[in-house]
């Protein structure tokens, strides 16, 4: 009688193969594709597969660290934004004071010319008496042609070329320098720009307006120039070169040291 | 099924869903990047015992091998050496199921220590294999951090199968 008990029977519940059976396929697949790669480098198009497809979880992963990072940075911009605002309000504010000075100046600088006479002169501060002031009298040149005049001052911000004849070749625009004739002015200075001229022919002078190339009465730096001196004499020749024989005397001494 | 096999508490069937998602998700932890820091359990071996001793019919070793393969390929480890421990991890858990789950989750962590030991010698062996050097012994630490995170961890992925069938308001419970 054969024995049938040789043969299992057949499984109630399908269940695939064996535990034991999927290990060995798995550690056998696990050990090749090991071997494959390590030994031939023929996986690469595998491994690219598998990182596409894992690229999202990754970026998952990533993401809070990522996220953090993201707002550290956006925190510590915020500080150094603010920081640098200020720092940049701060120096701006600076700039605007030296250009508004700068400008001041600026302005100052191209009004250049003769605003007066120093009067009065105290510890601390001293008067000036500007070219307008009635009682000041300038001698001048009119630049272009070295024609020569006095200029007067004609109340605020105006002067008069007074006693030039009325054929005198001034035209408006006619820059008047100082002449220096007086002793107290340096000749050369600018005091006033010709503005108006009424040559009229019941007068024996010309009637000439000025303004004052200075800004007169505007300014707040002003160079005082002193009285013109007699340079210093020259120095007397014999001196120097006895000096110079008495060095050259010493000198071997001092190389025997 | 029960928390464990002494507990009177029943449990629903764990989905589908649940099982595969709890892997996938377990697989973002191991790849965030941490730099050095082998106190961090291998987030997938964990899950991948876990469902291995619940359901062994469910979850078998297919997952482990490819999700040892997305590990491999972002760690930029030779190829093979992931899948093999999962493979060994998902084998050693499913002949413990019917063991294990007569114990309370700290004893059961005892029974997964052994485990997680086991696939990390197999990485250990693999590297060196590959001609890497020994990473010292204090890379087996995520194994004992794995093993102390284990009642956790089982608490959590039986969570949503605890819930009951029917909601009562009025019940205590």
């Amino acid at each position: 009688m054969p024995v049938a008990t040789e043969h299992q029977p057949p499984p109630f519940f399908k269940r695939g193969p064996a535990p034991l059976a999927r290990l060995l396929f798995f550690v056998a697949l696990s050990l090749s594709l090991f071997v494959v790669d390590l030994r031939y480098h023929y996986l690469d198009l595998m491994r690219q597969g598998v990182a596409l497809l894992s690229y999202p979880l990754q970026q998952l992963a990533r993401s809070p660290g990522a996220l953090s990072a993201r707002a550290g940075d956006y925190f510590a911009s915020v500080t150094a934004l603010q920081e640098e605002n200020n720092e940049l309000r701060r120096r701006q504010t600076e700039l605007s004071l030296a250009q508004q000075r700068y400008a001041q100046l600026a302005q100052e600088k191209d009004e250049v010319g003769v605003l007066g006479q120093v009067t009065r002169a105290y510890t601390m501060q001293s008067e000036v008496t500007l070219v307008s002031d009635k009682g000041q009298a300038v001698p001048v040149q009119v630049g272009r042609n070295g024609l020569r005049g006095v200029v007067f001052g004609a109340g605020p911000g105006v002067l008069e070329l007074r006693y030039m004849p009325a054929n005198a070749d001034v035209q408006p625009g006619d820059v008047l320098v100082t002449s220096g004739l007086d002793g107290v002015y340096l000749p050369g200075l600018p005091v006033a720009k010709v503005a108006r001229i009424d040559r009229d022919a019941t007068f024996t002078f010309a009637r000439i307006l000025c303004l004052p190339a200075a800004g007169v009465e505007r300014n707040t730096q002003v160079l005082v120039l002193g009285k013109r001196a007699s340079p210093p004499p020259p120095p007397a020749e014999e001196a120097p070169a006895a000096a110079q024989r008495r060095t050259t005397a010493r000198r071997p001494g001092g190389k025997g040291g | 099924m029960q928390t464990h096999n002494r507990s009177s508490r029943l449990l629903l069937p764990a989905r589908q869903s649940f099982i595969v998602g709890s892997l996938l998700a377990a697989l973002v932890l191991n790849l965030v990047p941490l730099g050095v820091a082998p106190l961090m359990p291998d987030w997938v071996a964990l899950t991948l015992a876990f469902w291995n001793v619940r359901e062994p019919r469910r979850s078998g070793m297919l997952p482990g091998f490819v999700l040892g393969l997305f590990m491999d390929v972002a760690h930029g480890a030779v190829l093979g050496q992931h899948p093999l421990a999962y493979v060994a991890v998902a084998f050693g858990a499913r002949a413990l199921s019917r063991r294990v789950l007569w114990f309370t989750h700290w004893q059961q962590a005892l029974h997964v220590l052994p485990l997680l030991l086991l696939a990390q010698a197999l990485m250990v062996v693999v590297r060196v294999a590959a001609g890497a050097h020994f990473p010292g012994w204090g890379y087996f630490v995520s194994s004992l951090s794995g093993a102390l995170i284990w009642p956790a961890l089982s608490m959590l992925l039986l969570w949503p199968q605890a819930q009951p069938v029917e909601k009562d308001e009025n019940r205590p419970l």
